[in-house]
C-alpha cells in the first residue's frame, strides 16, 4: 500500500515538453488512471514512476520518499507492459517466479508465492506452458501475476488491455477490478481508451499536451467536465458556440448560435460577455413528435437529418429550425424499426435545463 | 477439366525448376564425391598415387577391397592424436571467437540503426582482401624481427626469461585461426541479438534484475541459437583447415587437414587420405549431433 506523489514534475525531450509541471497525488489502494491521447505525456510519466526515465524538474515521492536516486530494479514498483514482455525462454511458472528470484526469496517462498499468484489469475494449470503456447488473454494474466507476485507497493499498467479483442477486454476489465480490490495494491493505469478508464478507475487524470486537464471520479469527469478538451475527449458531446448574457440566481443566461437564448447551470468565475460553448450530451437529448416535450425548458423544432442504427442504440442528427445540428442518442427499446424516426421526419428535441452546460 | 490437370502439373514443374539445380549441385558435388571417397577408403593405394586396380592380371600386385586403411589408422595412436589435437584447436578457436564476438555483436546490436550496417561492413571487411595475404601479414607481425616479438622478448629479458618464438608455434596457428573465422561468429550472433525485444530487458529490470542478471537470465539464453550457429560456422571449417597450420605452425602443429592433404599430395596414399576424410566427417557429425542434443532447447521458442 503506497501513496504516490508527483510534485511539479517536468520532462523535456529537446524543445518538446513531454510532461509540463504535473502535480498529482495517488492515494494508497487506489485504481488511478492516466488518460489522454497519444503524445499527451502519460507514458512518460509512467516511465518516470517505474524508473526508466528521470524528471528534469520536480519530485516523485513514494510514501514520502524521493525515488530519484533509486534505479528501476530497486523500486518496489512493477509494470505490466503493453506487449506483456513475457520471457519467451521461460515457462509460465518461471516467468512468474522471476521477480521472486531477483528478490532472493527462499525456494519454498518462491514456490508458494508463485503458486498463489497463478491461482489468483486462474492459470495454475498452465504453469509448465511457454508463453508462445498461450492465448492473448492468458498472456495478459501471466503478465499480471508476474507483476503482482512479489507484492510491489505500486503496479503500473501500460495500455495493458490494448492488445486484446473487444470481448476479452471486457472480461479482463472485470477481472482487473476484482484483482485490484483483492490485493489492495495501488494501481496506476495508462490508457488512451476512455471507456476502459471510466469502467476501471477510482479516479482519472485526463492529460493533454503534457498537462493535467482534470482529475476526478469517472462520473464527475463525464458529467462535469472542466473544459472543452475533457468534455470532448470523454464520450460524445454536442458543442455550440455560445456567449454569456448574464449570471443570475445560480443560472447562466446564454445566447447560443442557432439555439437562441438558453439557460445553463452556473459556472464559477463566469461573467457576462464570456465566450465559450454550450454543451449537451447526446443521451440527454430526447426526441418527440410535434407538440410533445413541452414540459422541458429547452425544446426546439427540427427535422431528422440522418440516423445511425447501432443495434442497442440509434444516433440521430437533428437539424433545428434555427440552424444548429444536435446529436441525440436513443435506446432502441422497442423491437424492429417500430419506434424509430426516419430521416426527414419533423420532430421536436428537448432536454432538461440542468443537463446542458457552459464550457470555456 | 483441362485447367484442373494443368495447374498441379505446372506447380510440379515449378517445384522441380526451383529445387532441381541445388539438388543437382548437391548430388554431383557432395553426394557423388562423398561416395567416391567412401569407396576409395576401402581400396589399396596405386603404385604412383591413385588407387590400385580392383582386378589385376598379375596376382603379385595389390588388388580388390580391404579394411587395411582403417586398421592402419587405429593401429597407431599418432593419427588419433592429431585428431584430438585438431579437436582441441577447433574448440579453442571457437571459444576465443565466441568470447571476442559476443561483446562486439552486442555493441553492434545496441548501436543506432543507422550505424549498424557500417559496423557489419567493417566486420566483413577482412574478406575483401585475399585470405593468404592476411596469413602472410601474420607471418610478418609474429616474425622474430617484428616490433611485437622484439617488445615481448625485451620484456621477458627483463624478468630473466629466455626469448620465445611467436611464429611457427601453436600460438601463431591459433591467432590466425581466430583472425580468419571471427566474422563467422559475429554475424549470426548479431543477427540473433538484433531481433531481441528491448521490452524484455525493461521488464527484467522492472522486476528487479540488475545489469548482470539481465544479461545472464535474458540476453544470453535467448542468444543460444546464435551461439550455436556461429560455433558451427567456426568449429567445422577449422577442423578441416590446413593452410594456416602449414604456413604458421611448427613441425609439431599438424592438424587433420594437413594430414589429409599430405596423404593426397605427399605420400600419395589416396585410400588412407580418404579414410581420414571419412573419419573427420563422422567426427564432425557426431559432435554436431551431441551439441544439438545438449543445447537443443535453443530452437524451441524461436
Amino acid at each position: 500500500m503506497a501513496r504516490l506523489e508527483l510534485k511539479n514534475v517536468t520532462r523535456r525531450f529537446g524543445d518538446f515538453v513531454a510532461v509540463d509541471d504535473v502535480s498529482l497525488t495517488i492515494e494508497s489502494g487506489e485504481f488511478f488512471t492516466l488518460l489522454g491521447p497519444s503524445g499527451c505525456g502519460k507514458t512518460t510519466i509512467l516511465r518516470m514512476i517505474a524508473g526508466f526515465d528521470l524528471p528534469d524538474a520536480g519530485q516523485i515521492l513514494l510514501d514520502g520518499q524521493d525515488l530519484v536516486d533509486i534505479p528501476a530494479e530497486k523500486r518496489p514498483i512493477h509494470t505490466v507492459f503493453q506487449s506483456y514482455a513475457l520471457f519467451p525462454h521461460l515457462t509460465v511458472a518461471d516467468n512468474v517466479a522471476f521477480p521472486l528470484k531477483m528478490a532472493h526469496r527462499s525456494r519454498e517462498e518462491i514456490r508458494s508465492m508463485m503458486q498463489e499468484a497463478l491461482e489468483r489469475v486462474r492459470l495454475a494449470g498452465k504453469a509448465d506452458a511457454y508463453p508462445h503456447e498461450l492465448s492473448g488473454g492468458e498472456k495478459q494474466r501471466v503478465a499480471l501475476a508476474r507483476g503482482l507476485v512479489n507484492r510491489p507497493r505500486l503496479l503500473l499498467l501500460d495500455e495493458s488491455l490494448a492488445a486484446l479483442d473487444a470481448k476479452l477486454r471486457e472480461e479482463m476489465q472485470v477481472e482487473l477490478i476484482n484483482l485490484q480490490r483483492d490485493v489492495g495494491i495501488t494501481f496506476v493505469f495508462v490508457t488512451h481508451a476512455q471507456v476502459e478508464a471510466l469502467a476501471l478507475s477510482h479516479r482519472i487524470a485526463v492529460m493533454n499536451l503534457g498537462r493535467v486537464e482534470q482529475v476526478d471520479e469517472p462520473s464527475r469527469l463525464y458529467g462535469f467536465p472542466r473544459n472543452r478538451f475533457v468534455a470532448d475527449f470523454i464520450g460524445n458531446i454536442n458543442m455550440i458556440a455560445a456567449q454569456v448574457v448574464e449570471s443570475v440566481h445560480g443560472h447562466l443566461r446564454l445566447t447560443a448560435a442557432g439555439l437562441g437564448e438558453i439557460v445553463a447551470p452556473t459556472l464559477n468565475g463566469v461573467t457576462s460577455g464570456d465566450k465559450g460553448v454550450y454543451a449537451i450530451r447526446p443521451e440527454q437529448v430526447r426526441i418527440g413528435m410535434h407538440g410533445e416535450l413541452t414540459e422541458l425548458k429547452n425544446h426546439f423544432e427540427g427535422t431528422v437529418h440522418s440516423l445511425l442504427y447501432q443495434g442497442d442504440v440509434s444516433v440521430y442528427r437533428v437539424r433545428l429550425a434555427n440552424g444548429a445540428t444536435i446529436e441525440a442518442l436513443l435506446p432502441n427499446s422497442a423491437p424492429g424499426r417500430a419506434e424509430l424516426f426516419e430521416a426527414g421526419d419533423a420532430v421536436k428535441v428537448g432536454w432538461r435545463h440542468d443537463a446542458g452546460m457552459f464550457l470555456r | 477439366m483441362g485447367n484442373k490437370t494443368t495447374i498441379p502439373s505446372a506447380t510440379r514443374l515449378t517445384k522441380w525448376l526451383v529445387s532441381g539445380p541445388p539438388l543437382l549441385f548437391l548430388l554431383l558435388l557432395v553426394a557423388a564425391p562423398g561416395m567416391i571417397t567412401v569407396l576409395a577408403s576401402f581400396r589399396y593405394p596405386g603404385e604412383f598415387g591413385g588407387l590400385a586396380p580392383l582386378v589385376a592380371a598379375d596376382p603379385q600386385t595389390l588388388q580388390g577391397v580391404t579394411l587395411e586403411t582403417y586398421r592402419f589408422f587405429f593401429s597407431d595412436f599418432i593419427y588419433a592424436e592429431v585428431f584430438v589435437k585438431s579437436l582441441f584447436m577447433a574448440l579453442a578457436t571457437t571459444l576465443i571467437c565466441l568470447l571476442m564476438a559476443y561483446p562486439l555483436a552486442l555493441l553492434i546490436a545496441h548501436s543506432p540503426k543507422k550505424s549498424r550496417n557500417l559496423m557489419v561492413l567493417l566486420v566483413v571487411l577482412p574478406f575483401t582482401s585475399n585470405f593468404l595475404i592476411g596469413i602472410y601479414a601474420w607471418m610478418i607481425i609474429l616474425g622474430p624481427q617484428s616490433a611485437l616479438s622484439q617488445m615481448l622478448n625485451g620484456m621477458l629479458h627483463l624478468f630473466g626469461i629466455a626469448p620465445v618464438h611467436l611464429l611457427f608455434s601453436p600460438f601463431a596457428v591459433l591467432v590466425a585461426l581466430v583472425y580468419a573465422h571471427l566474422p563467422f561468429m559475429v554475424l549470426p550472433l548479431y543477427t540473433n541479438l538484433e531481433k531481441h525485444d528491448p521490452a524484455l530487458l525493461d521488464a527484467a529490470q522492472d522486476l528487479g534484475a540488475n545489469a548482470w542478471q539481465r544479461f545472464w537470465r535474458v540476453t544470453f539464453p535467448l542468444s543460444q541459437p546464435g551461439i550455436f550457429a556461429g560455433s558451427a560456422l567456426v568449429f567445422i571449417p577449422v577442423l578441416g583447415m590446413f593452410a594456416i597450420p602449414e604456413l604458421l605452425g611448427g613441425t609439431g602443429d599438424m592438424l587433420v587437414g594437413n594430414l589429409i592433404k599430405e596423404q593426397f599430395l605427399g605420400t600419395r596414399d589416396w585410400p588412407f587420405g580418404s579414410t581420414l576424410s571419412i573419419l573427420l566427417t563422422v567426427a564432425v557429425l557426431l559432435i554436431v549431433w551431441l551439441a544439438v542434443r545438449l543445447g537443443g532447447r535453443g530452437g524451441r521458442y524461436a
